[in-house]
């Protein structure tokens, strides 16, 4: 059994045509696990789905052997998984500082310490701290928004393209910070449109097509499976 | 000599009145931006929730008035001001709850809560006049001026008097006290935080646990004690009068576009930016420059740059250039 | 077919309360009610074709009717001959100013680069335009306004038939619209809204205040009618005839001559003012049925097809080659040139222009109710809330009082609740209005008559 499982999943938005079909998705502690796929293939509604902002059909969501399924998003993130969505993922008009605040919301103790960490984590946003966050770089935005979904100390954090339209530098600088951010036995789980830069850091991946499951196994795997490559990462 | 005289002469009635109706377009103005900001709709009964505001307040003091409460040389309306805060608030939650609620819940377009506002106006329109009529109210008392102007005079031995009413006083103080109070809380306090950041990022507000009912009542309350105390101290310097409280929507509108609608210190200088302007460029500065010129150039005409009849018309030219060359308002809108 | 039945049971209800009123009220109110509820008519399928054809918010109704109303004014007003030689040169010089300073900003927007001298340079010529104009026009103003200014006052008119401002008034509303929609079109549904009301306060303004012009607050009285005048018909022997002859019935029971006479006079006297009442409605009803077949003929055509698809889908449009832009101003015009035919109207009845009166509760939110309260999109639910909603408007005192006296029923007549709420009967007008525009807009938010047309 795995830390956190979507399993089987179904459904689609509203009343809609279903987008995800019998789909399931895992990831342990301390792993980076990748769903990829082609546009459309319902990667970030299976995100989606185990976050609770889609209701399911059939299926279920397990976090640490218990069912989530019928909770809210809001009382998923009080389970402790967080979510960086692909476009604002940040306060735009609020600083560095209120932004992190923002994100530790449901924490009632003092939450200093977890700051602290984050701001070791990323340093730069330890010298923009009292800057607003709309005046920053945009991968400087990226680090806020992994900061902010950080401070609830998650146990699993999910991200849908965190490297959407930023340079390959900082690309790279950005897989940096996640694998930072795994070796702190945090469960991380992503969509990624760069495949290949995504399954170099990933331990394991998933393809999905179609919203079903096409393919999985380790990174070095995927990578080196020729039907993959031949379909999804250009040759 | 001339030089003080002519200083006093602006003060007195430039920069004194100004102020003060600035102050009170300023209030305004915050309660429009914040339910602009939050609640995410041009609210077109911004000027009818006032004159609701101001008439439970009346009632009070009518009230307290009458079993011999009074606050010596203050108005009376001091006193009332907590309760009718109190009434406002229950009566716009009410509102919430039976109309805005249900667009809000179903995401409606802005235009839509736009126009249900509407709705929401004609109705308090209604309610207002059906309780205390149509006609004007004064309910000042206490002490009327805190300087006259013939006091000045005698004291300072200039010929221009400075009369400072002492509305005008309290409007200011209670201005003051109020605006900082609202930016302590916005900035300081995590109540306020959460709700600028989900004016900023709806989604991500929920994303990170804040709860979105919570914030919606609490804009509500700040707002009835805006439009309460926004009302009350309008009516005190001038007078209350449903008509013009709903007229007051329009350069109150102004103040928040002009000082980028959604951000409350925009709007807080909007309202002195539209004041300023209107009463600067409907003055007639003839005296001022009899004062300041050498006798041999003193001017024939009034020195008027526009008509007074024109005040209003003032308001709103500048906010259609602002419009024009800065829709996002001069303070850039859409930041709480 | 289903459809069309309801909305001829729609409109046969209406006209059976209208008839109604005339029974048991008087058919004077009756008249007068049914000639005001074709203006609004006018007005809400003005307001119809920029909402509920284009998503187009105008909130500046009552400039436009405004606009119509200064038309009527100077088209059937005798010119002023005094006034025109005490002041007119300096008024024709500063319109010839207000020319230059037109084409001089034109001038400099197409011959510079967009840039801050550009806008400073504008800004310059603009107020030394007004300056140089205050100068030019200020003795002009003040000999105009100072002939016979109990009577007169201002320039006047050009002194011809009245029906012809109905054209003018439009043509003045459009240009006015064509000025907002350059200008403010390209803002935010709740920002234009906010724009057009405010910019129409500014016309307001200006008709209330420039008195050379419009007699300001002292209002114009006495305009030309395209009706027969009461007191005229009263002498005229083929109308005693006809009033004789329809109710011959009830003067056949009067036995006494000189009774029998003064009863005659008393309904001659009522029938003419009925019959005045008649010739209007008869020419609103002209205008409100070619606008009608104007604008469904406009709503069914591939130019109503596209307009839709604009509105719709804004940017899908605009992909496919539509201008956006240029048609939002078309329609925009369109609409207010429309609403200024009824302003035009609406004084051609009252035989007034009174400048205090355009107040935006009445002229432009009480519009509104009547689009969204009728049917948005739909130009016989517009017509219909027109009529439904300035019947209920007007006869919402009556209403009113008959609901305190029910539920205070149990009160003896001095006690103050049931004074105070006989007192306040004209406003349950607005409660009704509020009332009404929330329940429709949450229950039946597509108005009474919807939207016919099913996009596929």
């Amino acid at each position: 059994m795995a830390f956190f499982e979507g399993k089987n999943m179904t459904g689609g938005y509203g009343k809609g045509p279903d987008v995800i079909n019998s789909c399931t998705v895992n990831v342990e502690r301390g792993e980076i696990v990748s769903i990829l796929g082609p546009n459309g293939a319902g990667k970030s509604t299976a995100m989606k789905a185990m976050l609770g902002l889609l209701n399911l059909k059939s299926g279920s969501v397990i976090i640490d052997g218990k069912d989530i399924s019928k909770l809210s998003p809001q009382d998923r993130v009080k389970e402790g998984i967080s979510f960086v969505p692909q476009t604002k993922n940040v306060f735009a008009g609020m600083t560095v500082e209120e932004n992190l605040e923002m994100g530790a919301f449901l924490i009632n103790q003092d939450y200093s310490k977890v700051t602290d960490e984050i701001y070791n984590l990323f340093p730069i946003l330890s010298e923009k701290r009292k800057q607003f966050v709309g005046e920053l770089s945009g991968g400087q935005r990226q680090q806020v928004a992994l900061g902010r979904a950080l401070m609830i100390k998650p146990s699993v954090l999910m991200l849908d393209e965190p490297t959407a339209g930023v340079s390959p530098i900082v690309m790279d600088e950005l897989f940096d910070h996640i694998i930072k951010v795994k070796k702190t036995n945090v469960a991380i789980l992503m969509v990624e449109q760069n495949a290949k830069q995504a399954l170099n850091i990933s331990d394991r991946g998933y393809v999905l097509v179609t919203g079903e499951n096409r393919y999985s196994g380790t990174g070095k795997e995927l990578l080196n499976d020729p039907r993959v490559r031949s379909s999804f990462l250009g040759g | 000599m001339d030089f003080l005289n002519a200083l006093i002469l602006l003060l007195n009635y430039i920069f004194v009145p100004a102020l003060a109706y600035g102050s009170q377009l300023a209030i305004g103005a915050i309660f429009v931006t914040l339910i602009y900001g939050i609640l995410r709709f041009a609210n077109f009964a911004t000027g009818d929730m006032m004159s609701f505001g101001t008439m439970v307040a009346i009632l009070f003091t009518w009230y307290f008035q009458s079993i011999g409460l009074t606050l010596g040389f203050l108005p009376t309306a001091l006193i009332a001001i907590p309760f009718a805060i109190l009434f406002m608030g229950l009566y716009m939650l009410i509102i919430d709850k039976f109309v805005f609620k249900y667009y809000r819940q179903n995401k409606s377009p802005p235009v839509q809560l736009a126009m249900v506002s509407i709705g929401v106006m004609f109705v308090t329109q209604a309610v207002v006049r059906i309780i205390i009529g149509p006609s004007d109210r004064r309910f000042f008392d206490g002490e009327k001026f805190l300087i006259r102007a013939n006091e000045f005079k005698e004291i300072t031995g200039l010929n221009e008097g400075l009369a400072i009413k002492s509305t005008q006083v309290i409007t200011i103080v209670v201005t003051i006290i109020l605006v900082s109070t609202l930016f302590w809380f916005l900035n300081k306090t995590k109540t306020g935080k959460s709700m600028r950041a989900y004016s900023d990022n709806e989604d991500l507000a929920l994303l990170s646990g804040i709860d979105p009912k919570k914030i919606v009542m609490i804009t509500w309350m700040i707002a009835a004690i805006l439009a309460t105390i926004g009302g009350v101290l309008y009516g005190l310097d001038k007078s209350f009068k449903p008509f013009t409280y709903f007229n007051n929507m329009l350069p109150i509108f102004a103040a928040a576009i002009v000082g980028g609608i959604g951000n409350p210190f925009g709007a807080f200088l909007g309202g002195y930016v539209i004041a300023f302007s209107e009463i600067l460029l409907t003055y007639a500065y003839k005296k001022f420059f009899i004062y300041v010129l050498p006798e041999s150039m003193e001017p024939d005409g009034l020195i008027q740059l526009l008509s007074t009849d024109y005040k209003f018309a003032v308001s709103f030219s500048i906010l259609v250039i602002v419009l024009l060359y800065r829709p996002s308002g001069i303070f850039k809108g859409k930041i709480l | 077919m289903r459809k069309n039945l309801n909305v001829i049971t729609a409109y046969s209800i209406m006209m059976g309360l209208i008839i109604l009123v005339g029974i048991f009220q008087s058919w004077n109110i009756a008249l007068s009610i049914f000639n005001l509820c074709l203006i609004s008519a006018v007005m809400t399928m003005g307001a119809n074709i920029q909402w509920g054809y284009a998503g187009l918010i105008n909130f500046g109704i009552m400039g436009f009717t405004a606009l119509g109303g200064l038309a009527a004014v100077l088209i059937s007003v005798n010119p002023v001959q005094e006034a025109w030689s005490a002041g007119g040169t300096n008024i024709l010089f500063s319109l010839f100013l207000v020319i230059g300073i037109v084409l001089a900003v034109r001038f400099v927007l197409k011959r510079y680069q967009k840039s801050k001298i550009r806008n400073y340079i504008i800004a310059a010529i603009i107020i030394s335009g007004i300056i140089i104009i205050r100068f030019v026009s200020e003795p002009g103003i003040e000999a105009i306004e100072e002939v016979n200014p109990a009577r007169t006052g201002f320039l006047g008119g050009l002194g011809l038939p009245i029906i012809f401002s109905w054209i003018v008034g439009a043509f003045f509303a459009g240009g006015l619209a064509f000025v907002i929609g350059k200008v403010a079109l390209g803002l935010r549904a709740d920002y234009l809204a906010i724009a057009t009301l405010l910019i129409s306060e500014i016309v307001i303004a200006i008709i209330k205040h420039e008195d050379w012009l419009t007699r300001g607050v002292k209002n114009v009285i006495g305009l030309k009618r395209p009706a027969p005048y009461e007191v005229n018909l009263q002498e005229t022997d083929w109308f005693i005839n006809l009033v004789e002859k329809f109710n011959s019935g009830k003067l056949a029971l009067i036995s006494d001559l000189s009774e029998r006479q003064a009863a005659l006079n008393q309904f001659v006297i009522e029938g003419s003012s009925v019959f005045v009442k008649l010739c209007y409605s008869g020419l609103f009803l002209v205008v409100v049925i070619i606008l009608l077949i104007l604008t469904q003929k406009a709503l069914y055509s591939p130019w109503g097809r596209m307009m839709r698809a604009i509105r719709d889908n804004e940017e899908a449009a605009n992909a496919m080659g539509k201008n956006v832009v240029k048609q939002h101003l078309l329609i925009f015009v369109l609409g207010s040139a429309i609403v200024g035919i009824a302003g035009a109207m609406l004084v051609t009845q009252d035989g007034l222009f009174t400048p205090g009166s355009y107040r935006p509760l009445r002229y432009t939110f009480l519009i509104w109710v009547m689009v969204i309260v009728g049917g948005s999109g739909n130009n016989f639910g517009a017509i219909l809330g027109g009529f439904v909603v300035w019947f209920l408007w007007i006869e919402a005192a009556p209403i009113g009082l008959y609901l305190v006296n029910l539920t205070t029923a149990g009160l003896e007549d001095t006690h103050f609740l049931k004074v105070h709420l006989i007192e306040s009967v004209p406003y349950f007008r607005f409660l009704m209005m509020g009332i009404g525009l929330l329940l429709i807009m949450r229950y039946r938010p597509k108005g009474i008559l919807p939207e016919k047309i099913e996009i596929k």
